[in-house]
């Protein structure tokens, strides 16, 4: 047993921290001299490797079709979106769309307004189809341990900035960060965001591993952590007080984002419906 | 990364296995509240005798020197097969241990295997009525009379004195020191003249603990741990292990009462979609708790240190298993009240969930464990 992310992984994460903190909107042009375009499809990685870049680009809000593309994994040259409930991600960002019933089709539509300004969110127009590579099953998969990945990242810069915020705020001649009610409340929002990254590693290996276990894993790792990212950024929005609040602050990007990875493929609710499908059966 | 078993520690996993199915006493799985038989007394020398008792202890104390992989694998199989632990938890998870980093080489040599093999049994004098999670404020006197120690005062909350033969007890080493270099540690027979142990009934009407009572007690200079007013220091250490090797006990516990929480949703047939998700909650949350342990067990194995993220094993378990006995009892409706559960596992449940209430307070309260994990793991600044 060995639950750890290899030094070649380390590496990676490092590489991808320091790139997007310096970079934290890249092209698909500056992702693809880096190597990360098609990773899932050359073979010389593994969706353990994929994980790595997930999680860091959820850390600083990326705002593009990447993740998307890589778990449509589909050949050519096209940049894919996945329509996910109804709805298209980055639609104007991407030349393909995959649909769940393993359609490709051109990415033609209208955008729509939405809460997290970050998704450019999109209805797909009819439009002529060509069937894709792959099962829908493998893109759920994938999609779900993506959207962990990404919610893990989320809630995890979103405890960072409380507890900076909290160990460097005074009020009453004290840090706040030394008053018990905000300790613990950012101890609790630490707590729900570890404890969904082990899910999400778990779900991450069982899909590059295919394991039996894996439609709980992603399951049980979609749903904790999306709801632990949504916890975190409300815990810290509320440590971090009226600046906390305010559009110039990012926490509320943070926020928008998390609540619409909570809905995406479906709230924890109808996860763990069939989680518990599963079990009591 | 890769969450399997090696094939070495398959082999163990299966070696464990094969050991619990046949020595395993009959009628010690699937029993209610803890009780203190011979039956766990015997199953206890066993593991003692097959080497599973120490498994982490260093070969050196009678233990197998192997890697905490196998403790885990180890307390896995143990729940699986529903069966109890080691009769002498605080022996093999605080005194031993705190015996071995402050002892004497002639404390190790009469104290170690015993422990082991489960021929004596320990017990924990720390919490007082006036010194809870303040341990410094303490006033059991432990007073140097040159010769020996003089021990006067009481203790709470001490789960197995009433068959204890020791107890590792901190008390008030010099009044006059400061906070923190007043306290000493001492072993204490508990069978000296004048210790006395009453029972404690708990909620759940059974006395699984005690208090202590110490009066003109003679304690040789040879059980003194660490120096007179080091007591801190030694009983730091004491609560390091307690709380840092209980993950994966704990972990696996809960494992046991998530499979009877399922078996018994499966046996009610709820249908109700709002049990339904919560029942999944604690499977998944209990998937969580069991995979932020492997984190923290590959980061030990790999460093020596415990990774931060398994600090809050304890304190996410106790609020696990609060409310999962409470959603068993609401499964089982009408019949919750029933102390024999009405036909339902005797009484299981009920028990279960008035005993979880001490989860919340046993070995550290969650409010101590918040200030530990606030100030040690976050670095948020100190609260006192």
């Amino acid at each position: 047993m060995d639950f750890s992310f290899s030094p070649e992984q380390e590496d990676l994460r490092r590489e991808a921290r320091a790139f997007l903190e310096a970079n934290p909107s890249p092209s698909m042009e500056q992702l693809t001299e880096l190597g990360w375009v098609g990773i899932l499809r050359s073979g010389d990685f593994s969706f353990l490797d994929a994980a790595v870049i997930f999680e860091e680009l959820g850390r600083v809000l990326y705002d593009g079709p990447y993740v998307l593309n890589e778990v449509a994994a589909q050949p050519g040259d096209d940049v894919w979106s996945i329509e996910i409930d109804g709805f298209v991600p980055h639609l104007e960002k991407v030349t393909r769309v995959l649909t769940a019933d393993m359609q490709g089709t051109g990415a033609a539509g209208e955008t729509v307004a939405t809460v997290d300004e970050s998704l450019g969110l999109g209805r797909l127009s009819a439009n002529g189809t060509e069937p894709a590579e792959g099962t829908w099953e493998d893109v759920r998969r994938r999609l779900l341990a993506a959207l962990a990945l990404e919610a893990v990242g989320i809630g995890s810069r979103a405890t960072e900035m409380a507890l900076a915020y909290a160990g460097g705020r005074e009020q009453f001649g004290r840090k706040i960060g030394s008053y018990q009610a905000i300790a613990h409340s950012l101890v609790d929002a630490y707590v729900a965001v570890e404890l969904s990254r082990s899910l999400a590693y778990w779900a991450a290996w069982s899909v590059a591993e295919q394991d039996e276990q894996v439609d709980l894993a992603v399951a049980a790792a979609k749903s904790q952590a999306a709801e632990a990212a949504v916890l975190a950024c409300e815990k810290s929005i509320q440590a971090h007080g009226g600046i906390g609040f305010t559009w110039e602050h990012p926490l509320h990007r943070y926020y928008k984002r998390a609540l619409w990875l909570e809905g995406a493929l479906g709230y924890g609710r109808e996860h763990r419906a069939q989680i518990a499908d599963s079990l009591l059966s | 990364m890769d969450l399997r078993d090696t094939p070495e520690e398959a082999a163990f996993r299966q070696e464990v296995r094969e050991f619990i199915g046949q020595n395993l006493p009959d009628g010690s799985a699937r029993r209610g509240a803890r009780r203190f038989e011979d039956a766990d007394r015997e199953w206890s020398r066993r593991l003692g005798a097959a080497g599973y008792a120490g498994l982490t202890w260093p070969k050196e104390y009678g233990g197998a020197g192997a890697p905490y992989s196998h403790q885990a694998i180890f307390l896995e199989e143990l729940a699986r097969a529903e069966a109890p632990s080691h009769l002498g938890v605080i022996g093999l998870g605080m005194a031993g241990p705190t015996i071995m980093a402050w002892g004497t080489p002639e404390q190790k040599e009469r104290y170690l295997s015993k422990i082991l093999m489960a021929d004596e049994i320990w017990c924990q004098g720390f919490s007082e009525p006036d010194a809870g999670s303040d341990l410094a404020a303490s006033r059991t006197r432990i007073e140097d009379k040159g010769d020996h120690f003089l021990v006067n005062g009481q203790k709470v909350w001490s789960s197995f004195a009433h068959i204890a033969d020791f107890c590792i007890l901190v008390g008030l080493g010099d009044p006059d020191a400061p906070r923190y270099k007043n306290l000493t540690y001492v072993i204490v027979d508990m069978h000296a003249p004048g210790v006395e142990v009453r029972p404690l009934v708990q909620i759940t009407g059974q006395p699984e603990f005690n208090e202590i009572f110490f009066t003109d007690v003679k304690v040789p200079k040879e059980n003194l741990l660490g120096q007179v007013g080091e007591g801190w220091q030694v009983a730091m250490t004491t609560l390091l292990h307690e709380r840092g090797t209980l993950g994966f006990a704990l972990a696996a516990t809960l494992d046991v009462a998530v499979r009877k929480l399922l078996a018994l949703a499966k046996e009610r047939n709820v249908t109700d979609p709002i049990l339904r998700d919560r029942v999944a909650r604690e499977w998944v949350e209990l998937q969580a708790l069991k995979y932020t342990n492997y984190r923290s067990l590959t980061t030990l194995t790999k460093t020596g240190i415990p990774g931060p993220e398994g600090s809050a094993s304890k304190l996410v378990w106790s609020e696990n298993n609060q409310r999962l006995t409470k959603l068993a009892l609401e499964i089982l409706g009408s019949h919750a009240h029933l102390s024999d559960g009405g036909g339902y596992a005797d009484g299981y449940w009920q028990d279960q969930q008035l005993r979880s209430r001490g989860n919340t307070i046993e070995a550290g309260t969650s409010e101590i464990l918040r200030n530990i994990v606030a100030e040690r793991v976050l670095g948020l600044p100190r609260s006192r």
